[in-house]
């Protein structure tokens, strides 16, 4: 008797257990002939269209059954690590420039090479050199290009109205910038020509590029932020809110989320990227009172631009599906439903004019046209690592605490440390 | 004889349930707790890229560790943190856990009162106080003003960040450090205090006389877990601070190093090093209380 108990009550904390770890991925019965694929994704405005394109896929293989499953950026990347260590990863997820270089010299994604060279779906052709290499090691190709991304000069039109200056437009150059800003801002009101956020992809890397500097060396291996050209940029930059004052200080921005300056009118300029596009639409006060231009141009011009991937774990259990799902998301079909349901601007070559057609309220094509001369987020193997060390040291630049030479020279040595 | 075979079977069938009865919590603390502060100790001496893989790199953590500014600096805002916070909850918990002991119209409703913040999730905790705090249109700054004075920002100059912070956690812990005091007080049995009181002790002398010493092994035990835990401060931090604002490196607790080191620079291998620094740091001061105790705890 009394072993029965102790055995039952072993079997049962046993299956207890075991019940914990159980794969629930497991449960899409391929017997009945319907698999079940997962993709995930980080961005809640982009839902949408990515359903609408699994739903799409899914009428043409009614065989396989597409899961959109979300996950906020901040926790997408812990439990994509997590799911990469226990082997347990979405079959299809969005990749990021960041982060794909680990991912892939890891061998966590699988090889799409001869998948895309065959396909007659579609090809890499079709998509933005710069954006297939960042998901490129050693010729073999890791994801499938999915957008664009372009930052952009948003402007509160009734704050330029109040100080009758006429709004940017293309002819802008960083002088008139910098005059439009000291006069847009009223320091007992509380408002600022521009908010000079430590953020590199919508901030001062821009700046950076405009005025022809560096951030990496050509082979990626080092930094070169200690070119003269760039801390000519950053100085500009951390001028904006030291010596101009025509931007609220590092604290301020650092104490409040930044982009809430223009969403309240306390701010007549802000950088921003287009995938933040779908949460302005969403906003009254903006719609109302903000529009969107190009980059103003300092000795050139220049606007950082990125891309997203589709990529397939190594490890999915349901491959020949997985492939043709990336297949069809690198469709011109899937990016056209992207563009209409103008989350993202779609990677695939001329669907970017439909985005445009299919966004009011903003003149979005500002980001498209910087298409022409954007440069591509700089990246490399260590690219968060070398992001964590620049925003720290920055934060001392932007305090007005460490000049722009001795911050640069920190960085550099920093990051070369990191990339040797 | 018959009686000492009696009392082993007796023996054997308890020790056998009893080891049934401790197996799911035993079961528990193994696999969630022990096992993997082994694994962080083993990671500790490995270099690793995350996914799990790992190659074995000896020292080699420790010895960044060692010429790491950051984490001597962390371990100082570490130690400030607990140093400031430690003594302000052991001190009001118990002045809080005195009063709420006295038979008052309507005692559970400030007892609840109290208790309140433990109740409230530190991550609303910390944006409400981030509000509060914040130099613009913060509500203390505002108080401030109201007196002509000109209030500081709070969390983002180096200086203050470190008290800010330690005033949240302080006023976030003092509920569940005085729910346990009170329960220590309610023990004190009565007849104490009335023939201290015949014997003309006023409330101060019985205090010190029969409360403190009366409640030492409760208070002990408030002491050591306030230190761990303050020890380990990590979220409010998290929460308050942006990684933008100037101050995170005079701020950031070796909890938080560990964090950033861990899941944000996916350095694994680091990470678990600097947390085995605070594991013996947290080691150090808890047997010492424990030695120290004897000299000051009434059993």
């Amino acid at each position: 008797m009394k072993k029965i108990i102790v055995l039952s009550l072993l079997v049962i904390s046993g299956v207890f257990i075991v019940g914990c770890g159980e794969n629930k991925g497991d449960e899409d019965g391929r017997n009945e002939g319907k698999q079940t694929i997962t993709y995930a994704i980080w961005d809640t405005n982009q839902e949408k269209g990515m359903k609408e394109m699994a739903n799409s896929f899914e009428k043409e293989n009614p065989d396989i059954k597409v899961n959109v499953e979300v996950t906020p950026w901040d926790q997408y990347w812990t439990k994509l690590d997590a799911a990469a260590t226990g082997e347990s990863l979405p079959d299809v997820f969005w990749m990021h420039s960041n982060e794909s270089y680990r991912y892939m010299s890891n061998g966590i994604l699988m090889d799409l090479t001869e998948t895309l060279k065959t396909s007659k779906k579609t090809s890499l052709d079709n998509f933005p050199k710069n954006i297939s290499e960042l998901y490129a090691l050693d010729g073999k190709q890791y994801a499938m290009p999915k957008d664009i991304d372009t930052i952009g000069l948003w402007y509160n039109k009734t704050l330029f109205d109040n100080a009758s200056i006429s709004y940017p437009d293309e002819t802008w150059t960083l002088e008139i910038f910098l005059a439009a800003a000291k006069k847009l801002t009223d320091e007992e009101k509380g408002i600022y020509g521009f908010t000079a956020v430590n953020n590199g992809h919508e901030g001062y890397w821009n700046f950076i590029f405009q005025n022809e500097g560096k951030i990496m060396s050509a082979d990626r291996k080092t930094s070169a932020f200690t070119d003269p050209k760039t801390v000519e940029a950053i100085q500009f930059y951390a001028d904006l809110i030291n010596k101009y004052k025509v931007s609220p200080s590092a604290d301020q921005l650092a104490e409040n989320k930044p982009v809430s300056f223009i969403q309240s009118g306390r701010s007549a300029m802000g950088f921003f990227g287009s995938w933040m596009l779908a949460d302005f639409k969403e906003n009254d006060y903006m719609k109302e009172n903000t529009d969107v231009a190009v980059l103003p141009q300092g000795i050139k011009r220049a606007s950082v631009y990125n891309g997203l991937g589709n990529a397939v774990a190594a490890t999915t259990k349901h491959k020949e599906a997985a492939l043709k799902f990336i297949e069809y998301l690198g469709s011109k079909e899937a990016n056209l439903i992207s563009a209409k349901t103008g989350a993202a601007i779609p990677a695939y070559e001329g669907t970017a004019d439909e985005w445009v057609k299919n966004t009011e309220n903003y003149n979005v094509k500002a980001y498209v046209d910087m298409l022409d001369y954007a440069v591509i987020r700089p990246f490399s193997n260590e690219t968060i690592k070398v992001e964590t060390v620049e925003t720290e040291k920055i934060a001392d630049l932007l305090s007005g605490k460490k000049s722009a030479e001795n911050v640069a020279k920190t960085i550099q040595t920093e990051v070369d440390d990191i990339l040797k | 004889m018959e009686k000492k075979i009696n009392r082993r079977k007796y023996n054997q069938e308890e020790i056998l349930w009893g080891a049934i009865l401790i197996a799911p919590t035993l079961m528990g603390l193994i696999i969630l707790n022990i096992k993997p502060a082994i694994e962080t100790l083993i990671l500790s001496f490995q270099e690793s890229s995350g996914f799990g893989k790992t190659v074995w790199a000896g020292l080699k953590n420790y010895k960044k560790l060692i010429g790491d500014p950051e984490v001597t600096q962390a371990v100082i805002n570490t130690l400030v943190y607990t140093l400031i916070a430690v003594p302000f909850i052991i001190v009001l918990s118990l002045v809080a856990a005195v009063l709420m002991n006295q038979k008052v119209k309507g005692i559970s409703f400030y007892r609840t009162l109290y208790f309140l913040p433990v109740v409230a999730t530190p991550a609303a905790v910390a944006m409400v106080w981030r509000w509060l705090y914040n130099s613009d249109y913060g509500i203390i700054n505002y108080l401030f003003s109201l007196v002509g004075l000109k209030g500081a920002s709070w969390l983002t100059n180096p200086h203050t960040s470190i008290l800010a912070i330690a005033i949240v956690g302080i006023w976030s812990t003092v509920g569940y450090n005085m729910v346990l005091l009170l329960s220590g007080l309610q023990e004190i049995p009565k007849d104490y205090y009335e023939s201290a009181e015949i014997d003309g002790a006023g409330a101060i002398k019985q205090f010190f006389s029969i409360t403190l010493p009366l409640v030492s092994p409760t208070l002990f035990f408030v002491m050591v877990t306030t230190i761990i835990n303050s020890l380990q401060v990590f979220d409010l931090i998290f929460m308050m601070i942006d990684k933008t604002n100037a101050a995170l490196p005079k701020t950031q607790s070796l909890v938080y190093l560990f964090y950033k080191q861990s899941f944000i620079m996916n350095d694994k291998g680091y990470g678990s090093a600097i947390v085995m620094v605070l594991l013996v740091i947290i080691m150090l001061i808890t047997v010492l209380q424990v030695k120290v105790q004897k000299k000051w705890v009434n059993y």
